[in-house]
């Protein structure tokens, strides 16, 4: 199926833009790689979309696209699917697979350092160049492959994280471990993200205000590979680190940039990453009431 | 016919502390450390005011904008309970969340925005 994914993507963004009812805004960091201890707040739907901009070395200019839709289940368990797509400059527009990840709370109070426990399933070709995570020896050279190749071979993976998270006064500084394993005959890949990240103002201003600071976050992220079971060492690993800007919008629209920097010579030089993300307060009550419209 | 005793007993006890733990709220658990604090922010009139929308924006979703909730699992924030809670209790339990019934935990705000919140929040009672 030659699947022309980003103008679907696109409508649903629009529909969901024009959802009826109150929005909220949610205190969500600005990382794209790295996880925090927060949930989507239970009966809450997130719908995110990321973008990655690359160029690889001996390939083409691609842009790809994960859309992300974020459920609070529960208070301590999120679960979000994420649809997932690219197009490669020359080359074509593909539907590259789908994610499913699970993301739980074990402990019901507040620490020093937060625990969540992340496990994903992920049905996705390899033309998938979202890279929402780096593992094992993921490289540039991975990216440049044309998408008719690429897309010729189909991956069933099991991803766990343990994510510890701590909030230090008005910072987040969080911590991902990464263990990745292809269902098929391949070795368990490793990897890791840690971020930090705080908003430019505390205190919020009382003010329905734009360009308030404290609409506005900073951070810094770094991730990359830790090799796999089989060559467990920082050999032609990727490795990156790419400073945040977050900006919570008015109606409960918050748009986020990070431009990435690759420090190794496998990883790739640039990675320009925009999200988009847009949250429809209480969901499950539309169902529930019966009334329609978020309570 | 010891044993059945035993189990009785048991089981007696097990729904006793079961009942003892349902009607301790999560507010009587706050620590003493917690308890005292007071609020920094207090009778600020902008304080106040950046609650409102701090409310608006977080908690009135589930809580109603007139702070009643829905008389079913999001409860009213206009309570004796809340009355007569400390500001260091509020704070500790924005900051704690309440996650086995509902409520998530806000320590990814700000402190002083907690704060906010609970200047907003003694201004409506």
């Amino acid at each position: 199926m030659h699947f022309r994914a980003f103008p679907a993507f696109f409508l649903l963004l629009l529909c969901f833009c024009f959802v009826p009812g109150r929005t909220v805004s949610a205190q969500e960091k600005p990382y794209f790689i790295t996880y925090s201890q927060d949930l989507e707040e239970p009966g809450n739907l997130e719908i995110e979309t990321k973008t990655a901009l690359a160029h690889p070395d001996g390939g083409n200019h691609y842009g790809a696209m994960a859309m992300e839709f974020e459920y609070g289940a529960r208070a301590w368990w999120t679960t979000e699917l994420y649809l997932d797509g690219q197009a490669t400059a020359n080359e074509s527009a593909i539907f590259t697979g789908f994610r499913w990840e699970n993301r739980f709370r074990p402990l019901m109070s507040e620490h020093w350092i937060n625990p969540v426990l992340y496990v994903e399933y992920e049905n996705i070709t390899g033309a998938d160049k979202n890279m929402l995570e780096v593992v094992g020896h993921d490289g540039a050279s991975d990216l440049a492959e044309p998408n008719d190749e690429a897309r010729q071979n189909h991956e069933h993976e099991g991803e766990l994280k343990l994510i510890l998270s701590s909030n230090l006064k008005s910072w987040n500084i969080s911590e991902n471990f990464i263990a990745e394993k292809n269902l098929g005959h391949e070795p368990w890949e490793f990897g890791y993200a840690v971020g930090a990240s705080r908003p430019l103002r505390t205190l919020s201003s009382g003010r329905e205000c734009v360009y308030c600071l404290d609409k506005f976050f900073a951070g810094v992220e770094a991730y990359g590979g830790l090799g796999d079971t089989w060559d467990l060492t920082l050999h032609e690993t990727s490795h990156y680190i790419a400073p945040l800007l977050g900006w919570q919008l008015p109606r409960g629209m918050r748009l986020s940039f990070s431009p990435g920097f690759g420090v190794t010579s496998t990883s790739l030089g640039r990675v320009y990453r925009a999200g988009v993300a847009f949250e429809v307060p209480q969901v499950g009550s539309w169902f529930r009431s019966g009334k329609g419209g978020a309570r | 016919m010891k044993v059945p005793r035993l189990s009785a007993l048991l089981t007696i006890a097990f729904c006793a502390s079961l009942a003892l733990a349902a009607s301790e709220t999560r507010l009587d658990q706050v620590p003493p450390k917690d308890h005292a604090r007071m609020n920094p922010l207090a009778g600020k009139p902008e304080a106040v005011a950046a609650g409102a929308l701090l409310y608006k924006d977080h908690c009135a979703q589930c809580h109603q904008a007139d702070a009643v909730g829905d008389g079913k699992k999001k409860p009213s924030l206009k309570t004796d309970r809340v009355r007569t809670a400390t500001d260091g209790d509020l704070e500790w339990f924005l900051r704690q969340g309440d996650r086995s019934h509902g409520m998530p935990s806000w320590s990814s705000l700000p402190e002083a925005r907690r704060w906010q919140i609970i200047a907003y929040l003694r201004s409506i009672q």
